[in-house]
């Protein structure tokens, strides 16, 4: 795209069965360099056994996983040293303290003796865990916990850094110290972070990868996968006026369907909800058209309200069992209102 | 390597288990040195040493059954595998771990036969001998516990299964004499054996068409060399299961104060048999 970039990670035909039960079906995706990914999907999508078996804990049934070109089952050691990986749950060992644990992992990942204490502070000062660096992890709450973890997977700095559920269970102010953190990485760092939460993949990825059933359903920036939607979004007006009246109206205007109607409470004034499935001649805004198709006929449009779609409804959209989910989609604005 | 041996034997001594089991272990030498040496007079440790074989058979499981069901069961084990670490070196640098902390009670141990020297007539070479092997057992035994801990999340099972078989190693003399001396019992039970083998490989691999042949191919040949020579099969199965008790290479140094290198040899094979088989586990759960 705008730069020449080149894939991090790739992954070819994944498949994982769990005796039966496809966890993962034929999953094909590539992870370029400098980039926050985002791995949305619903509770069972598959998104933690994918990554576990992207950084080498668990083997595919079927499959190809390759890291800075190093395949992760011939050349495992090269691999995981590519990556930094904080589980759902952080690893850590409760009988050690902060300082103990990150140090030990140090070792781990092979970081040389005389770069340690210092890598080590570097990633404590990431994470905000001065304070806590002489306590037993026993002793910390799970916001703190998940801070060492994510201390954990940076250490060293590698170029991929994957974190699973980063945000679960902290509360809204840690979240948006975490996401302050993950931002940051991402600026020198390619990270893929795993959620069920929208609106946080939206804060924070430059591009989803939505996952179904262990299936690839969608992979764009946020802002293109809000567009697509955009053709099927919604309108909702109230009107003054007949039925009958407004009915003809709308039969006149081509690019709208699955017209609805409903008395709004005040007298004369209905509440019209609709779906635009296009632009009128020229690229001319629906919106124009039925507002000067309404003056055309002296009816007065009392409110016009676009339902732009948000990558919720994408998200809705494209995990529901069939293709349109409209109901589900009007019972989460009805929620949001 | 290094820095998992160092993690673990740091966490031995942060979570009393080390400190309990030296403890435990010292308390029962001392006790089992004046019954037999001090107050009873006799001059071998070796002695001694043959009750402590008893008593590592309920001291190791405990040291031993935390290292990897604990690590499964809290997860831990996401860090290890998905460093740049090979599985192999995660199981020898706990291994080397647990063998140390047993070190400690057989090394503190070592100052027995000292003792008796003072008193009188020692038997230096044969007591230091013995506890050689007394330490390598231990270590088989570690190897063993080691391995359970590595199938199951359990601590509590990890813990029961290396006791149990534990148990039945140091019972395994006596069991064998219940076994059949006949040439068509000897005949049976290998069948048996050998069907057991192919169920555990069919299990593993779950290629059927391998097991079926190789089921058949071990009744054929058994049963071809039972019609072909009988004489072959005499006693042959309790001469096979005997080879299973482990403790006799020990009580060779402890009773009969022979050097009996070619046991010391065998326990090392287990060792690295149990190591091997410890990262197969390991690997192939993160494949099923």
């Amino acid at each position: 795209m705008e730069q020449e970039e080149r894939a991090l990670i790739e992954v070819k035909n994944l498949v994982k069965d769990y005796g039966g039960h496809l966890a993962v079906d034929h999953l094909n995706f590539t992870i370029e360099e400098g980039r926050i990914y985002g791995f949305l999907g619903p509770n069972g999508a598959g998104k933690s056994t994918t990554m576990n078996i992207i950084t080498g804990y668990i083997g595919a049934t079927e499959g190809d996983v390759w890291i800075n070109g190093h395949n992760i089952l011939e050349d495992p050691e090269e691999a995981k040293r590519c990556i930094g990986y904080l589980p759902e749950l952080p690893p850590l060992y409760t009988d050690m303290t902060v300082k103990e644990q990150l140090d030990f992992a140090a070792e781990l990942k092979r970081i040389p003796k005389k770069d340690r204490e210092e890598e080590v502070l570097k990633v404590m000062d990431l994470a905000k865990l001065a304070d806590v660096s002489g306590r037993l992890i026993r002793n910390l709450s799970k916001g703190y916990r998940q801070r060492v973890g994510l201390a954990q997977a940076v250490l060293g700095f590698p170029p991929v850094i994957i974190l699973d559920e980063p945000t679960v269970g902290l509360d809204p102010k840690q979240i948006i110290e975490i996401r302050d953190t993950i931002r940051e990485l991402g600026q020198n760092h390619t990270v893929i972070l795993s959620s069920h939460i929208l609106s946080e993949v939206s804060a924070v990825c430059d591009h989803v990868l939505i996952i179904d059933r262990g299936r690839l359903i969608a992979s764009d920036t946020p802002e293109n996968l809000e567009r697509q939607m955009a053709d099927a979004s919604g309108m909702e007006l109230l009107v003054k006026g007949e039925e009958e009246e407004i009915r003809e109206i709308f039969d006149t205007i081509p690019q709208i369907a699955d017209v609805s109607m409903k008395e709004s409470g005040e007298e004369l004034v209905k509440k019209v909800t609709f779906r635009m499935t296009g632009t009128g001649e020229g690229g001319a805004d629906i919106r124009e058209i039925v507002f000067f198709a309404f003056a055309d006929k002296r009816l007065p449009i009392l409110s016009m309200h676009v339902n732009k779609a948000s990558l919720e409804e994408v998200f809705l959209e494209l995990t529901a069992d069939d293709k349109f989910a409209d109901v589900e989609i009007e019972t989460q604005e009805e929620e949001e209102l | 390597m290094a820095a998992i041996y160092r993690r673990e034997l740091k966490s031995y001594f942060q979570s009393m288990t080390g400190y309990v089991f030296i403890a435990f272990m010292v308390l029962f030498i001392g006790i089992y040195f004046m019954a037999y040496n001090m107050m009873g007079g006799y001059p071998y440790f070796s002695y001694t040493l043959s009750g402590m074989v008893t008593i590592i058979m309920i001291g190791i499981p405990v040291l031993t059954m935390r290292s990897f069901a604990d690590d499964r069961k809290t997860k831990i084990d996401q860090l290890l595998l998905t460093s740049p670490v090979s599985v192999g070196k995660i199981v020898v640098g706990k291994y080397l771990s647990m063998v140390t902390v047993f070190a400690v009670p057989v090394l503190l141990s070592c100052l027995c036969p000292l003792v008796i020297m003072m008193n009188g007539t020692a038997h230096l070479k044969a007591d230091y001998a013995a506890i050689l092997a007394f330490f390598l057992l231990g270590c088989v035994y570690i190897a063993i516990g080691m391995f359970i801990s590595s199938l199951t999340e359990s601590q509590i099972i990890a813990v029961v299964g290396t006791f149990g078989i534990i148990l039945l190693l140091l019972l395994w003399p006596n069991l064998v004499g219940f076994l059949p001396t006949t040439a068509l019992g000897s005949l049976i039970g290998f069948l048996l054996l050998w069907s057991l083998g192919v169920l555990i490989v069919n299990r593993v691999t779950s290629h059927t068409g391998l097991a079926v042949i190789l089921e058949a191919a071990g009744i054929i040949v058994m049963v071809g060399a039972y019609l072909i020579k009988k004489g072959l099969f005499d006693r042959a199965l309790t001469n096979v299961m005997e080879k299973v008790a482990i403790t006799g290479v020990f009580q060779n140094f402890a009773t009969r104060y022979i050097f009996d290198a070619g046991g010391l040899v065998s326990y090392i094979s287990i060792i690295f048999l149990l190591i091997f088989l410890t990262v197969q586990s390991i690997e192939k759960r993160r494949w099923s």
